[in-house]
Order: C-alpha cells, then sequence, then structure tokens
C-alpha cells in the first residue's frame, strides 16, 4: 500500500488534517473523515457537480481532486455558508424561490452559484445558465435554480437600498 | 471509483519534474488538471504507479506577448484563457473554444497543455492549434526543442512528445489585425465532446482569400488539417459554391468512428456542416 501523506488545508476557514493514501479523492476526505456530507457523490465521474467544492477560489468537483492536492488549500463546502445562524444569501434565494425539490444537487448547485457571483455579481439568465452549466438537476427544470441565484444576486448587490 | 495505489509527487520546479520523471520512467504519469487522467484512473484504463503532479510549477502557468508570439504555460486553465484580456484582443478563437469545452468546473482545473498533450482526437486544443499554426515547446532532461502544431498529432492517445519530455509552453504568432476566425462545435450537450467541430482562420485580400486554416476535431484518429479545403479556397472569391466545395474535400479526409453521437456518415456530414459554418462565419469577421 503507498504510504499515507499527512494533508493540512483550511475547510470553511479552519485547519484540518487528514492522512490519506494518495489516490483518495477529496470527495471522500470531505465525507467519510471530516463528516462534511453536505457535497454529494452522485455519477463520480465529474458530470453531476453533485460534489461541488470551493477550492482556492475555484468551483470543482470532489470527486476528480485528490486530497493530496489540497494541501495547504483553502476549501468551501456548502457546511460554511450558514453564519451565526443566518443562511446565506444563495440558501435564502433557493428557499424563496423553490430552487430544490429532492435536494440532492443543490449544496453543489449553491456552492458553485457563491463562486459565479463572487466573479459576476449581476449576471444576465443566460449567463446564470451559462456558467452553472456543470451542475446537474432533475427535478426542478433549472427555472427556479436561476430564480433563486437572481434572487441571491440581487440581494447581495451593493447597489440595493 | 477509486484509483489503483500510486505515489504522488508535486515537484516545484520543471528540472525537479524532468528528474522524477528520469527516474519514474515508464511508471510516472504527468497530472495536469487532471479531468482526463484522473477518469481514466479510477476507471483503471490508465494505472501509473507514480503521478507527477504539474500543478505546483509556477512558471508554467501565464500567458504573455513576446514579439508577436502569444506565449501561454502549459498549465494555463480554460477558465484564465477565457478570461484573458490579451487574448480577447489578441486571439478571440482560443476563447471561442474554450467557452465550448466540457463545464465551468473543468474549465477551472483543465489545462492548454494537458489538452493537447493527451492526444485525443475529441479534444478541442489541437484543431484550434493547427489553424493557429501554434508550436509547442518541449522540455527534457538533455534539452528543449519546438515542434509545430502540424504533425505533432501522430494516432489516437499519440503525439511526438517523447517518454521523459514535458510540454511547457504554447506558442501562437499572434494573428494578424483582421483576421477571420470561428470555432464551430457540436455536441449533444454541455460536457459532452464534439460529435464534430471545425476551427478556422480566415485573411481575406479585399474579396480574395489570402489565406485560410482548417482543421476538424473528432472526425478521426486525430485531429485532421483538411489541406484539400483550404488549396480549394486560397486564391479565390468565397461564395455558396466554394464553401460548399470546402467543406465537400474536408469530409473527404473524415474517418469517424460510430459511438453514441452518431454513425459514421453522420459524423462526417456534421464535419461538413461545421466546416461551413465556421468559413461563413470566420467571413463575416474577417477585415
Amino acid at each position: 500500500m503507498a504510504k499515507k501523506q499527512a494533508v493540512s488545508f483550511k475547510l470553511n476557514g479552519k485547519p484540518v488534517d487528514v492522512l490519506v493514501e494518495p489516490r483518495e479523492l477529496l470527495i471522500h476526505s470531505l465525507r467519510e473523515k471530516l463528516q462534511h456530507t453536505g457535497p454529494h457523490i452522485g455519477c463520480e465521474t465529474s458530470h453531476c457537480g453533485a460534489c461541488t467544492v470551493d477550492l482556492d477560489g475555484m468551483s470543482v468537483k470532489s470527486c476528480t481532486v485528490l486530497t493530496v492536492q489540497c494541501e495547504a488549500a483553502e476549501v468551501l463546502t456548502i457546511e460554511g455558508f450558514e453564519q451565526g445562524g443566518a443562511l446565506h444569501a444563495l440558501q435564502e434565494g433557493f428557499t424563496q424561490e423553490h430552487g430544490l425539490q429532492c435536494g440532492y444537487c443543490t449544496p453543489g448547485m449553491i456552492t458553485r452559484a457563491y463562486r459565479l457571483l463572487k466573479e459576476n455579481p449581476s449576471p444576465s439568465e443566460e449567463e446564470i445558465r451559462y456558467w452553472m452549466a456543470g451542475n446537474l438537476c432533475r427535478c426542478t427544470g433549472y427555472q427556479n435554480i436561476v430564480k433563486a441565484v437572481q434572487y441571491a444576486a440581487q440581494k447581495l448587490s451593493p447597489a440595493r437600498t | 471509483m477509486i484509483p489503483r495505489e500510486f505515489e504522488y509527487h508535486a515537484p516545484k520546479t520543471i528540472p525537479d519534474a524532468l528528474g522524477l520523471l528520469k527516474q519514474f520512467g515508464d511508471e510516472a504519469k504527468l497530472l495536469a488538471g487532471g479531468h482526463s487522467l484522473l477518469p481514466m484512473m479510477k476507471m483503471r484504463f490508465a494505472q501509473p504507479g507514480h503521478l507527477i503532479d504539474l500543478g505546483k510549477i509556477r512558471e508554467l502557468k501565464g500567458i504573455r506577448e513576446d514579439g508577436g508570439t502569444l506565449r501561454i504555460g502549459a498549465m494555463t486553465t480554460e477558465n484564465e484563457l477565457i478570461w484573458s484580456k490579451l487574448l480577447q484582443d489578441k486571439c478571440p478563437l482560443l476563447i471561442e473554444g474554450a467557452r465550448l469545452i466540457s463545464d465551468p468546473q473543468v474549465r477551472y482545473k483543465g489545462t492548454i497543455g494537458g489538452d493537447i498533450s493527451h492526444g485525443d482526437p475529441a479534444n478541442d486544443h489541437p484543431a484550434l492549434m493547427l489553424a493557429l499554426g501554434a508550436s509547442f515547446l518541449l522540455k527534457g532532461s538533455t534539452g528543449e526543442r519546438v515542434v509545430p502544431a502540424d504533425g505533432f498529432f501522430v494516432g489516437t492517445y499519440a503525439t511526438l512528445m517523447q517518454p521523459g519530455e514535458i510540454m511547457t509552453e504554447i506558442r501562437i504568432p499572434a494573428p494578424a489585425p483582421g483576421t477571420g476566425y470561428c470555432y464551430s462545435k457540436l455536441k449533444r450537450k454541455v460536457g459532452d465532446f464534439a460529435t464534430a467541430a471545425a476551427a478556422v482562420t480566415l485573411r481575406m485580400k479585399g474579396e480574395i482569400v489570402q489565406e485560410v486554416a482548417i482543421a476538424l476535431t473528432n472526425v478521426g484518429a486525430t485531429v485532421l488539417k483538411a489541406t484539400a479545403a483550404e488549396d480549394s479556397l486560397r486564391g479565390k472569391t468565397m461564395n455558396d459554391a466554394s464553401i460548399a466545395e470546402a467543406a465537400r474535400l474536408a469530409m473527404t479526409i473524415c474517418d469517424p468512428t460510430a459511438d453514441q453521437r452518431g454513425d459514421a456518415e453522420y459524423k462526417t456530414a456534421m464535419a461538413g456542416e461545421m466546416t461551413q459554418r465556421a468559413l461563413r462565419t470566420a467571413r463575416t469577421r474577417a477585415h
């Protein structure tokens, strides 16, 4: 067996250490070693986006990243969104706009939308659809997901009175 | 799905990476963005004993212009290409192509050098590179060499890159102002490879085609340069008949494999259609 390696990174702002074989995928470290089960395993083939996390300012599919690649990284998962009992604007948007039914894709959707809004705070509907295209939803038909992202964009906008 | 066991190495410099490549030889694979290699390792189609991650080597990143040549570090990601103001200004074809690759998450990780050196005829950068007349800087432990894109792709997953070499830079002669361009890609859905795609660059002199390059994605064992189609257009005016003839000539070199995207006849027809569309769009952009 390949020697295990200690990997240290920040998870939702807190330092964590895991001891992993080099072949361990980030999604497994998050779910099984760090008890962060928000990121889901959907397809395991980097298609569905349910395992999306934010890694050093990038939306990535954590089923296609090795944990050993994350040394010194900053990782954000859905568990890091709520602050002091208050939902993040995106979480609120998905609730208000009914942006989910079964909810399986939602952590990945919200985490992806977070980075999208950081890069483009007021996206058009077309831009939302283009830049959210790596996340699949089998319930909503995407209409309400688009509305949820628009809701959050509006709420997060500094121009809002 | 979990890959077979391997040792992981994350060198910080190119000489260190070359040293590891020499040390582990056939057992080693280079890891770029990992969105072709890791899935192959998860499926156990690839089982390297040593994985050399190029992700920590800073000198493999970045886009700059140097005396009329665009120099792109091999580990520059698709997302970095898309947001590059320099490329928007000097080489929008590359941005148009990168925007059509897979999905946002994949584009944060996927790299131009990985896409090219993988040698997959379904990848998009090979056709863009042929259309742009690019060349590649390959470094080995005994020296470096520059290899033109035209001729680099010799078969499916086979390129002129030798074991022990690393692609470090992509060099693109900045297209002259007014060069028309287009990457026309047919895909079934976001995230899928092309059913067929065509990359075109076009220089006009008045109504006459001065220079044209056409390259086709995923309709043969490698990316294909449609030289007969190019020859048929060069020095002539461009019209419906000449575009149709160029597409016909492009189709004659197609030899696609039937799969879930369609049979060989359909894919060949789509390569012709993509060629027509790319030529028409490139014409509207050329001035």
